[in-house]
C-alpha cells in the first residue's frame, strides 16, 4: 500500500507504553486492524522480560521465535512508530484527545550503526550486564544482545566523558557514535493509551531466610539467563561458586510470594516455570536430583497439567509439599542446604544441595512510580482499567499477574479497547 | 512488467577486506546486467542517494542489495514499489567465515583472498540476481462482494461479550446460540468469583447486564434456537447456512469420508447422481460443491460455542455425536489412546447426592441446597478437586476455574446455612495471581476446612448422609468423614473436540483438523497467538479457546472480536493475516497443467484449497496464509506467488556455481526456514561462528513450501548435498504454519526413494531441526553434514 493510501486509512492514534510481549502484542494487533501505534520502550531494544527467557512453558520453545514474527510484523507494517530509550513523561487531555510527551534518553549511537562491534572492540571498560542480572559484563560499547531489536549498539552513560567513549568514536567507520547526543523530548497526539509496562522480579536479598547473598543461591530469571544460549555461561548451568557440574538442585517455590511479609499475591508463573526450568536441568546432567519444595504446584488447566505429568515422571525429580523455612550454607563446600517441614508427614527436611533457585515473583514496575495522567494503581501496583471512561488502558503484567499465553491474549482484547475510544470519539 | 536489475555491492563490515569485489563483479553479475556498483557504506546516505538516482534516472525497477541479511536495515533499503533481494554476503559470508591461509589466493595485482570465501559471495550474489529477475511486484486479492458483518457461534457470556464488542467498533453482529435462550451457563449461577481487588467478595452475576446490553444493541442481531448447517467460502467471503437447533438440513456438511464416496458414486453414476447432488435434500444433503443461493455472506467467526462439564464416559455409551458407521470407526480409531479415568469410587451415577460442581450450581442458583435424594438441606458438602487413585492430577479439562469454584461452592454452603460445613480435598489448591486474596478469605471462614488429600472412597452411610474416607491429609493420615453431599470439581471441555460446531463445507472436512494433538481446541500456536485457529477467519472466545471464569471470558471475548475485525480490514485491504500479515501476495495456479493429485488441498494447514469432483483445486486466496505448502506439495510445479516461486528459487539454486574437476570443493545447498533456521545463521554470523564456506544457504518462507523440484535440480546441477533446516515438529512443534516441517520431512521419505532409484545416497538429502536459538549449533550442523557428504563423495551427476 502506498503512504498516501495509508494516511487516507489511518483512523486514529493510539500510545503502547513498553514494549515486551504484552506491549508488542497491543501494538501489532491495532495496527494490523490498520491504526497508527505509538510503541514508548525504556530499554535499548524490544522484547523484554521474555527475551530473556530460555524456553516458554509448556512448549519448551524459545521465546525469539514468536519475538521474530513479531519483529518482522513491525518492519513491515509502516503505521508503527517506536522509540527506545523512552518513557512517557506527561499526559494531558482526555480520552479521544491526548497529548503525549515521551523523553528519549540518549543512545550516543545513531541509525548508521552496523554492528560491526568496532566501538565494542576499541572500548575498555566492562560494564555489568543487566541483561544477565549482572552476571557477567558487557563492554560499555554493546549490542544489548544477539537478538536485540533494533539490532544497534548502546554508549552506556558509564563511559560518557571518558577517554573511552572517543575510542568509540574514532572506532567507528560508518559515523554511528554520536557522543553530542542529547536527551530528546517528543510529543505525540494520541486517542488512547495501553499501559504494558510489564514486571520485575521481587527482590530476592529482601527475603532474609532463603539465602540469596550465598553465592548458589539464585533466582529463577538467573537461571533462565544461565540456561540460554546467549547467556553469561553459553547456556551451561554450572553452580556460580565454582562452575562445577549440578548433581542436585533445589526449587524453593513462593519465595517471597503468598506471604505477607513480602508478596501477598501468587505471582502465577513461579511454578510452571521451575518445573520448566528441571527440563534445563536435566537436559544437562541426566542424574541430577531434583528437588522442588512447593505450597501447591500451580499447573492449571488441561495443558499444564499435562507437562507437570511429564515432569512427574521424571525418577530423580521429588516434589515436596512443603514451605522453606530456611537455605544455610555451609562455608566450607558452599553447599547449600534447604530446611522445610513436609506438609503431608510433618516430618523436617533439610536437603543438601548443589545450587537453589528461588522462585521469586513479579513485582509490577509500576508499584512504586507516580504515573503520569493519574493513572491508578491496586494496592499491589498494579495499574488498574477504568472501561467506563475508557481511553487508559492496562495489559499484561501491569494489569495483573499473568503468563506469557494470557497477557497476548489479555492485550489483543486491550488493543480492542483502544479502538474502540477511537470509534467512540 | 520489463525488468530493470541494479546491483549493489557493500564493502562495508568487512566485506571490502575479506573478498575481491572486482571478481565478484566478473563472477558473480551477468554480463547483461548494466547497473552495477559498490560502495564503501551502501547503507550511508551517499549509498542509499545512489541506489535512489538509478531507481530515478535509470528505471531500475529492482534492486539487488549485496550487503547484511535481510533481517537488518530492512528500512533503510526499503525503495517503495521497488523489488529488493538482499545478498547476504556479512553475516552469510565474512562474518562467517575465517580466512585460511591454505585457501588465499588471486591473480597477481588483484586482492588476495580466501579462495571459498570469494567463490561464496560470487555464488550469493549470482543467486540474488537469478532469484530477483523472476520476483515480480504483488497484486492485492480484491473482490467487490466482501463483507463486514461478523457472526458469532455461542449466546455465552464470551459470544455476548464478543458481539458487544464488534458491535462497539461499529461492526454488525449476528449472534447464533443453539438454545432456546441466551446467556449460556452463566444465567445458570448463582454468583461469580470477585474480578477486582480485594479479590475476596462473590460478585452477582453480570450476566442480566450483559444479555440486556447485547439485546439493545442496534448493531447486534440475536437467533436463538439456530445453529449452524455450514460455513461455505472464505473470510469477507462466508457463506453461512443456519438451520433450527437440532434438525436436519440440506445444507449440512458430510464428513470428509462419506462426500468422498459421494463424489466418487457421481463420477460412476454420471448425471443422474450429479442432478441429486444439486437438488439436496435433508436426507442426502449438498456437497460441498453446490453453492447455496440463500446462505447469508460474513467477514469473520467468532467461535464462542463453549464447553461441557467433563463426566466419565459410561462404559457402553458410544464417543458423543457419532452414529452407526462413524461411530464404530471413532471407537477403533480412539482405542489406542489412554482410556480416561472413570472415578467409580466416587460414586458419581450411583449415588444421588454425589454431584458435579456443574450440577451444583444450579441447584445453588435455584434457591438452597437440597439434597437431590431427599429434598432436605444439605448442611455439611465436601468438594473434591482430584479423582486420586495414586496421582495428584485434578479432574480432567480442570483449571484454575475449578478451584476458584470449589472455593466459590464452599461459601454457598455457609450463605444457606450459619451452621453448614464444608469440606474441600484438594491436592492442589490452583488460584494463581490475585486469586489468591480469594483463597486467604475463604480460609478466614471457620465453617470451610481445606485440606490436601485423596478421597478414597464415598458411600452411602446407611442413614442417607454419605461417608468419605481420605488419606494423605494435613489433618491427620487417614480420615472418614460424613457429609450430606459430595461435589467433584470436574473440569471443562471444548464442545470443539467432540462435535465439528462450525461445519465448515471445506474439503478437508466439518470439524477443526488435528484434534488430539490439540487436546479438542482449535489454537494453532496458543503461546504467541492465542487466537490463531487452524481455520483463517475463525477466532474463539472464552472456554472454547481454554477454561476461563467469567471475568476471564469477557476480556477474552474483546480479543477474538480484535482479530475477527482485523481479519476482515486486512481481506479488504487484500493483505494476509498472521502470521505473514500485510503480505499481498497470494498462490497462483496454472490450472491447465494440474493432474488432480489432490496434495495441495491435502497438506494446506489452513484447509485452503477445496477442490471440485475432478480433483482440480479450488482456491479461496481469503483464506490463505502464504506459507506455500501448495507450491511445496505441488509435483507439476504450477503453484507459485508472485514474489515466490518455483521458478524464483529453482533459478537461485541453478545458479550456485559448482565446481566440477574438485573432488575437495564440494558443494552444499541449505534451505533454511526463514523465521528460525534463517535467523540462527544470522546469529551465528553475528556471534563469528565459523561454519563449512561449502554451503549455499537460501531462506524458505516455510519448509513446508519446499518443492522436491528443487533438490532434483540441484542434484542433476551436480550439487553434492541437500540439507533442509527447520523447525521442530511433532507435539510441541513450532512452525508458525503448524505443519510445514512435519510436511517436508514426509516428502523428503519420498525423496529417499527417488534417490535409491537413481543410484545416489540417500544420505545426500537429509533435514534437520533446529531452533531459532540453537545458532551455536550451526556449525556443528553444517560440518557433520558436509563430513557426511566428503564421505559419500562428489555428486556423480556433476557435469552432466
Amino acid at each position: 500500500m502506498t503512504e498516501e493510501q495509508r494516511a487516507e486509512e489511518t483512523k486514529g492514534s493510539i500510545l503502547v507504553v513498553g514494549g515486551g510481549i504484552s506491549g508488542l502484542t497491543a501494538t501489532l494487533e491495532a495496527a494490523e486492524v490498520g491504526y497508527e501505534v505509538f510503541l514508548v520502550e525504556k530499554n535499548p531494544s524490544l522484547g523484554g522480560r521474555v527475551a530473556q527467557l530460555k524456553h516458554y512453558f509448556p512448549k519448551l520453545c524459545p521465546p525469539t521465535c514468536g519475538l521474530e514474527i513479531n519483529f518482522r510484523r513491525i518492519k513491515d507494517n509502516p503505521g508503527i512508530t517506536f522509540y527506545t530509550m523512552a518513557e512517557v513523561e506527561n499526559i494531558t487531555g482526555s480520552p479521544g484527545n491526548y497529548d503525549v510527551t515521551i523523553k528519549v534518553t540518549p543512545r550516543y549511537v545513531n541509525e548508521k550503526c552496523t554492528c560491526c562491534d568496532d566501538c565494542a572492540k576499541a572500548c575498555i571498560t566492562k560494564i555489568p550486564n543487566e541483561f544477565n542480572f549482572d552476571m557477567s559484563t558487557t563492554k560499555g560499547a554493546y549490542l544489548p544482545h544477539e537478538m536485540a531489536f533494533p539490532m544497534r549498539y548502546v554508549i552506556s552513560p558509564k563511559i560518557i566523558g571518558t577517554e573511552d567513549a572517543n575510542k568509540c568514536v574514532e572506532a567507528c567507520k560508518y559515523g554511528a557514535v554520536d557522543l553530542n547526543m542529547q536527551p530528546e523530548t517528543i510529543t505525540v497526539k494520541v486517542g488512547a493509551i495501553i499501559w504494558a509496562t510489564g514486571w520485575k522480579p521481587y527482590d530476592a536479598s529482601k527475603i532474609d531466610n532463603l539465602g540469596f547473598e550465598y553465592p548458589n543461591v539464585i533466582t529463577n530469571m538467573m537461571m533462565e539467563r544461565l540456561a540460554a544460549p546467549n547467556g553469561p555461561t553459553n547456556g551451561r548451568i554450572g553452580r556460580p561458586s565454582d562452575n562445577k557440574d549440578i548433581s542436585s538442585i533445589a526449587f524453593v517455590q513462593c519465595a517471597g510470594s503468598r506471604d505477607e511479609n513480602h508478596l501477598p499475591y501468587c505471582s502465577y508463573i513461579c511454578c510452571m516455570a521451575s518445573l520448566k526450568q528441571a527440563t534445563y536441568v536435566r537436559e544437562q546432567f541426566p542424574d541430577a536430583k531434583i528437588y522442588v519444595f512447593y505450597i501447591d504446584v500451580r499447573a492449571p488447566g488441561q495443558r499444564y497439567e499435562k507437562f507437570y505429568k511429564t515432569i512427574k515422571e521424571d525418577e530423580n525429580c521429588f516434589l515436596i509439599k512443603g514451605k522453606v523455612a530456611e537455605v544455610q550454607e555451609d562455608p566450607s563446600t558452599r553447599n547449600i542446604t534447604v530446611v522445610a517441614e513436609n506438609a503431608v508427614t510433618g516430618e523436617k527436611v533439610q536437603q543438601t544441595v548443589d545450587v537453589a533457585v528461588l522462585a521469586t515473583g513479579m513485582v509490577p514496575n509500576t508499584a512504586d512510580t507516580k504515573l503520569p495522567g493519574g493513572v491508578k494503581c491496586d494496592p499491589d501496583g498494579f495499574v488498574i482499567s477504568d472501561l467506563a471512561a475508557g481511553g487508559i488502558f492496562a495489559t499484561g503484567c501491569a494489569a495483573k499477574p499473568l503468563d506469557v499465553t494470557s497477557s497476548n491474549q489479555h492485550a489483543t482484547g486491550m488493543a480492542l479497547k483502544a479502538i474502540q475510544t477511537l470509534v467512540k470519539s | 512488467m520489463e525488468k530493470k536489475i541494479g546491483v549493489y555491492i557493500c564493502e562495508g563490515c568487512g566485506i571490502g577486506e575479506a573478498i575481491d569485489k572486482d571478481r565478484v563483479v566478473k563472477n558473480g553479475v551477468p554480463k547483461k546486467i548494466e547497473i552495477c556498483r559498490n560502495h564503501p557504506i551502501m547503507c550511508s546516505t551517499e549509498g542509499i542517494e545512489l541506489i535512489k538516482k538509478d531507481i530515478a534516472d535509470e528505471g531500475v525497477n529492482t534492486v539487488v542489495i549485496a550487503a547484511c541479511s535481510q533481517r537488518v536495515l530492512y528500512d533503510v533499503f526499503d525503495f517503495g514499489p521497488v523489488i529488493v533481494k538482499r545478498a547476504n554476503l556479512r553475516e552469510g559470508v565474512v562474518w562467517s567465515h575465517k580466512p585460511q591461509e591454505d585457501r588465499i589466493g588471486g591473480e597477481e595485482g588483484a586482492p588476495q583472498v580466501d579462495q571459498l570465501i570469494q567463490e561464496m559471495a560470487e555464488d550469493y550474489v549470482r543467486m540474488g540476481i537469478a532469484e530477483a529477475e523472476k520476483m515480480l511486484p504483488p497484486e492485492p486479492y480484491l473482490e467487490e462482494t466482501f463483507d463486514k458483518k461478523i457472526v458469532v457461534m455461542g449466546g455465552g457470556v464470551a459470544g455476548l461479550s464478543a458481539a458487544l464488542d464488534t458491535a462497539k467498533a461499529g461492526y454488525e453482529t449476528l449472534v447464533v446460540e443453539k438454545q432456546a435462550k441466551i446467556g449460556g451457563f452463566a444465567t445458570k449461577m448463582r454468583k461469580q468469583t470477585p474480578s477486582s481487588y480485594p479479590y475476596e467478595e462473590l460478585q452477582p452475576p453480570v450476566i442480566d447486564q450483559i444479555i440486556k446490553e447485547a439485546e439493545a444493541h442496534p448493531k447486534i442481531e440475536i437467533r436463538t434456537g439456530t445453529e449452524i448447517a455450514r460455513i461455505a467460502g472464505s473470510p469477507a467471503l462466508f457463506d453461512i447456512t443456519f438451520k433450527a437447533a437440532g434438525t436436519k438440513s440440506a445444507w449440512d456438511v458430510m464428513s470428509a469420508e462419506e462426500e468422498a464416496a459421494l463424489l466418487e458414486k457421481m463420477a460412476e453414476e454420471g448425471e443422474e447422481a450429479a442432478a441429486k447432488g444439486a437438488e439436496p435434500t435433508p436426507d442426502s444433503p449438498a456437497t460441498i460443491l453446490v453453492k447455496n443461493p440463500d446462505a447469508e455472506r460474513f467477514g469473520a467467526v467468532i467461535l464462542a460455542t463453549g464447553w461441557k462439564p467433563w463426566e466419565p464416559r459410561k462404559e457402553d455409551e458410544p464417543a458423543p455425536e457419532a452414529e452407526g458407521e462413524e461411530a464404530k470407526e471413532a471407537e477403533a480409531e480412539e482405542e489406542p489412546k489412554e482410556p480416561e479415568p472413570t472415578f467409580e469410587h466416587l460414586g458419581l451415577g450411583t449415588l444421588p447426592d454425589v454431584v458435579t460442581n456443574v450440577a451444583f450450581e444450579e441447584m445453588a442458583a435455584n434457591g438452597k441446597i437440597l439434597k437431590p435424594s431427599s429434598g432436605k438441606p444439605a448442611a455439611s458438602v465436601a468438594f473434591i478437586q482430584c479423582g486420586g487413585q495414586g496421582t495428584d492430577e485434578d479432574f480432567p479439562y480442570a483449571s484454575a476455574v475449578t478451584s476458584m469454584v470449589a472455593l466459590k461452592q464452599a461459601k454457598y454452603v455457609r450463605e444457606d446455612n450459619p451452621d453448614g460445613k464444608a469440606y474441600i480435598f484438594y491436592q492442589h489448591m490452583r488460584t494463581p495471581g490475585q486469586n489468591e486474596y480469594f483463597y486467604k478469605s475463604v480460609q478466614q471462614d471457620d465453617g470451610i476446612f481445606l485440606t490436601k488429600g485423596e478421597v478414597v472412597s464415598v458411600s452411602g452411610n446407611g442413614d442417607g448422609s454419605l461417608v468419605l474416607e481420605a488419606k494423605d491429609t494435613l489433618l491427620g493420615e487417614n480420615i472418614k468423614l460424613s457429609a450430606d453431599m459430595v461435589v467433584l470439581g470436574t473440569g471443562m471441555v471444548p464442545i470443539t473436540r467432540d462435535e465439528p460446531v462450525l461445519n465448515f463445507a471445506y474439503r478437508q472436512g466439518p470439524a477443526f483438523r488435528d484434534l488430539d494433538l490439540f487436546d479438542g481446541y482449535p489454537d494453532s500456536n496458543f503461546i504467541c497467538f492465542p487466537y490463531e485457529t487452524r481455520r483463517t477467519g475463525i477466532y474463539a472466545a472464552g472456554c472454547a479457546r481454554r477454561a476461563m471464569s467469567i471475568q476471564e471470558s469477557i476480556e477474552d471475548a474483546s480479543g477474538a472480536a480484535l482479530k475477527a475485525i482485523q481479519c476482515i480490514e486486512s481481506v479488504y485491504r487484500g493483505v494476509a493475516v498472521h502470521p505473514r500479515s500485510g503480505d499481498m501476495t497470494f498462490p497462483d495456479f496454472f490450472f491447465q497443467r494440474c493432474t488432480q493429485c489432490k496434495r495441495c488441498t491435502e497438506e494446506c494447514p489452513f484447509g485452503a484449497l477445496d477442490d471440485d469432483e475432478k480433483g482440480t483445486p479450488l482456491p479461496n486466496p481469503t483464506r490463505c496464509r502464504r506459507c506455500g505448502t501448495c507450491m511445496g506439495a505441488c509435483p507439476e510445479r504450477i503453484v507459485g506467488f508472485a514474489d515466490y516461486s518455483i521458478d524464483s528459487i529453482g533459478s537461485a539454486v541453478k545458479a550456485i556455481g559448482v565446481p566440477e574437476d574438485d573432488d575437495e570443493n564440494l558443494r552444499v545447498l541449505v534451505l533454511a526456514c526463514e523465521n528460525d533456521a534463517y535467523p540462527a545463521f544470522d546469529m551465528a554470523g553475528l556471534n563469528r561462528l565459523s561454519y563449512s564456506p561449502l554451503v549455499r544457504i537460501i531462506p524458505v518462507r516455510c519448509l513446508g513450501s519446499v518443492n522436491v523440484v528443487w533438490i532434483k535440480d540441484a542434484l542433476s546441477k551436480g550439487i553434492d548435498g541437500i540439507l533442509t533446516i527447520g523447525c521442530k515438529f511433532g507435539d510441541d512443534y513450532q512452525c508458525h504454519f503448524a505443519k510445514g516441517s512435519e510436511l517436508l520431512d514426509v516428502r523428503m521419505d519420498k525423496i529417499g526413494e527417488a534417490l535409491k532409484s537413481l543410484a545416489l545416497e540417500k544420505e545426500r538429502v537429509q533435514q534437520v531441526q533446529v531452533a531459532i536459538d540453537e545458532y551455536e549449533k550451526i556449525p556443528g550442523i553444517i560440518g557433520e553434514f558436509v563430513e557426511t557428504i566428503q564421505g559419500v563423495g562428489p555428486n556423480p551427476f556433476k557435469g552432466f
